[in-house]
């Protein structure tokens, strides 16, 4: 049996997988953070059933890319039964979809999650009138704790057994009459089986005007579309309204006299995170705040970071002197247990003390909902560069990972903003150009020049924007985005999530890491490195770096924090300062944070806009470092 | 009396009358719950013409200042 997770963005689908499936998704407080989906395998009485957790959408007629994945799937048509999650503090939004799933004629089954803070505001749902209005089972839950889900999971399995669906409900009459005489023309052709759904779900998506099941017949079929366009017209006249307005105000009115009918109102209980927003969005306390939040950010990683990076390293420092004395340091043998050691040494000493720390923060407040409230006060600022406040999104989460941050641009409604996103967040500093940044600059020369950093590269990212913009002159959408409910993070959800994105580097940066660092250690015993370096001369040269540097470029493209731990081996120590200098260190970081994207996010870019725009991104960033790099040797 | 959405103070509750702009614009609007006919009141204007936030049924929508322009709405009272 196949069960797919449906609902709007941020109803908790992800919370439900994951209590099935372990911590696979991420889960975070902002509307649109699934933009794939997520398949897993679990055993339910006895069976082996698969559960998808589809991307949130907030109605069938879909406009961005994760919304149209989560409505591609559903119609595929080997979903067994829909769990339609629903936020029950948002009851009379999230029914108007429920309305339009009923329409598919699936097996459903209603998930009304968060009942809790549905109560907090005051309302009180009838669920078994609901469930009798509807005519499918309604189970309540809240996710977050995993009450309800196990319920929830057994009831959908039986709802899928019986293949039990729900009622249609009816619009107004003369709604009605159009949508049936409709009808009647779309089954003369075989255009409903084509597309594997209901011909009044078809009709529906015709008189609104969704161009996705317009667009492959328009030329085809041109006799049902003169018809299409003659039942609209009728819309038009009879209510005043564009064709899709009456039959979205059809479906807004039925939800609202559902949830009046099933909804009591009780005084909201209002707690001190109501009035978060108060100070956290104020039109000038928000911004003060804002920098107030990410200054101490910024602080926490360094503190915690530094602190346990010098201990650490105190203690490799003194492992190698050690083996010294019992091999041959002129031996292959040497050569290759230092590599070793030094990878796995970069690893724990230098990269994980800030990696920990960052994504824990992120993490934090990813979940408590701060990152919609930064697309609103951000707004006005990138709208300068052409984009609005969503984008946002996408650059937060590239502090943390840029692959990730190029997904999360599937939540921008258009083509222009999704690819001047998509190059921008490779040129934001993730959190292995972080370490870079922490463990280099920050340890050897000062905090304030790490800082620094930051504020140059958003400089920079500034300054792409605009001329992106330029290049590509289209006035943004402009910004619709919800601002949801804070929610104080659990701290088991937060170290899952953290946990979830070190995992990443544990199993696939550090073995790269330790197999990177023999390699050069082989790579010097044969004296093969001084070959690499000759052919990275030039630029070297230009940069004023020490020769040396030029193999550990390579590796940077692999992972970017392969760069700095490889250029440690490379001079042959861990203290950088005494090989080289503070300019040095500070171009070397310069450039290694603008420079190429690291080979994933080449992958994820080459998906998502395609070779031509990838390969313009590679050359303009490239291009980008070369010039900061060599301005940054002469004046620093 | 009649005015755009974005011209609205804060703290006042309005009612929507007609969504201008094309078909994306209108669905989108829609399925945050913002149709004709159902009352806004808007809770923050950002500085230097930013966005507003708006409560509508119970939830917080941010709209871009060009977006507000598009929605026609009726003050209250």
């Amino acid at each position: 049996m196949r069960i797919a997770l449906m609902g709007q963005p941020n109803s908790g689908k992800s919370t439900i997988f994951n209590h099935v499936a372990g911590y696979k998704a991420v889960t975070s407080n902002f509307p649109g953070k699934t933009v794939e989906y997520t398949l897993t395998k679990f055993n339910l009485f006895g069976q082996t059933v698969e559960l998808v957790d589809l991307p949130g959408t907030y109605s069938l007629t879909s406009f961005d890319l994760a919304e149209l994945e989560a409505r591609k799937y559903l119609l595929k048509g080997n979903v067994d039964v829909i769990i339609n999650v629903m936020d029950a503090s948002l009851l009379s939004r999230s029914l108007e979809l429920t309305l339009q799933l009923l329409e598919l004629k699936l097996p459903m089954v209603i998930c009304l999650n968060m009942i809790d803070e549905a109560e907090r505001k005051g309302i009180k749902i009838d669920i078994e009138k609901l469930s009798k209005i509807l005519g499918v089972p309604v189970v309540p839950a809240i996710a977050l704790k995993g009450k309800g889900v196990k319920e929830l999971f057994s009831v959908a399995y039986k709802t899928g057994e019986e293949k039990r669906i729900g009622k249609t409900l009816n619009f107004s009459k003369n709604v009605e009459e159009v949508i049936e005489q409709l009808s009647t023309q779309i089954k003369k052709k075989e255009i409903a089986q084509e597309f594997n759904v209901p011909i009044r779900f078809l009709a529906l998506k015709y008189l609104e005007n969704d161009s996705y099941f317009i667009k492959n017949f328009k030329n085809t079929e041109k006799n049902i579309f003169n018809k299409i366009n003659y039942f609209q017209n009728l819309l038009r006249e009879v209510h005043g309204r564009p064709p899709d307005v009456v039959i979205s105000s059809e479906r807004h009115h039925l939800s609202m006299n559902i949830y009046e009918s099933i909804v009591s109102l009780t005084r909201p209980h209002t707690s001190l995170i109501d009035y978060l927003d108060n100070i956290l969005m104020h039109p000038i306390f928000g911004y003060v705040f804002l920098a107030f939040i990410l200054y101490l950010f910024f602080n926490l990683v360094f503190t915690v970071g530094k602190m346990v990076e010098e201990h650490l390293l105190d203690y490799f420092y003194r492992i190698i002197p050690l083996i010294e004395r019992s091999i041959d340091s002129e031996t292959l043998l040497f050569s290759v247990i230092s590599g070793i050691i030094q990878g796995l040494a970069g690893g724990i000493a230098i990269v994980l003390p800030y990696l920990f720390p960052f994504l824990f923060g992120l993490a934090i407040l990813e979940d408590l909902g701060y990152l919609p409230r930064i697309a609103f006060l951000l707004d006005v600022f990138l709208h300068k560069i052409g984009l609005h406040g969503k984008a946002i999104i996408p650059f937060m989460l590239g502090y943390g990972c840029t692959v990730p941050a190029i997904m999360a641009t599937r939540i921008l409604e258009s083509e222009r903003d999704r690819f001047i996103t998509s190059v921008l967040a490779t040129m934001i500093p993730c959190a292995a150009r972080m370490t870079i940044i922490f463990a280099l600059v920050a340890f050897y020369i000062n905090p304030q020049a790490a800082l620094a950093i930051y504020i140059l590269n958003i400089i920079v990212v500034i300054i792409s924007g605009k001329i992106l913009s330029r290049l590509l002159p289209e006035v943004t959408p402009g910004m619709i985005l919800e601002i949801p409910t804070y929610h104080i993070p659990s701290l088991k959800v937060v170290l899952a999530k953290t946990w979830l994105r070190m995992k990443e580097f544990i199993f696939v940066a550090w073995p790269l890491l330790i197999a990177g660092s023999t390699i050069l250690s082989l790579l010097q015993y044969y004296k093969a490195d001084t070959f690499i370096n000759n052919f990275f001369s030039p630029l070297t040269t230009l940069l004023g770096l020490p020769l040396l540097v030029g193999t550990t470029l390579i590796f940077g493209i692999l992972r970017k924090e392969l760069s700095m731990l490889m250029l440690i081996q490379a001079i042959g120590t861990s203290n950088i300062a005494t090989v080289m200098s503070v300019t040095q260190i500070m171009t070397f970081t310069i450039f290694i944070i603008f420079y190429i994207p690291c080979v994933a996010t080449i992958a994820v870019l080459w998906r998502e806009i395609g070779t031509k725009r990838t390969l313009f991104t590679i050359s303009f960033t490239f291009v980008i470092a070369i010039v900061l790099a060599t301005i940054t040797r002469f004046i620093y | 009396m009649n005015i755009t959405l974005d011209l609205i103070k804060e703290g006042q509750k309005v009612k929507v009358i007609d969504i201008y702009g094309g078909w994306g614009i209108r669905q989108r609007l829609g399925c945050l719950g913002i149709h004709p006919g159902d009352m806004i009141t808007v809770k923050k204007s950002a500085i230097m013409r930013g966005p507003i936030l708006i409560s509508i049924h119970g939830n917080q929508v941010a709209l871009g200042r060009g977006v507000a322009r598009k929605v026609l709405v009726e003050v209250a009272g």
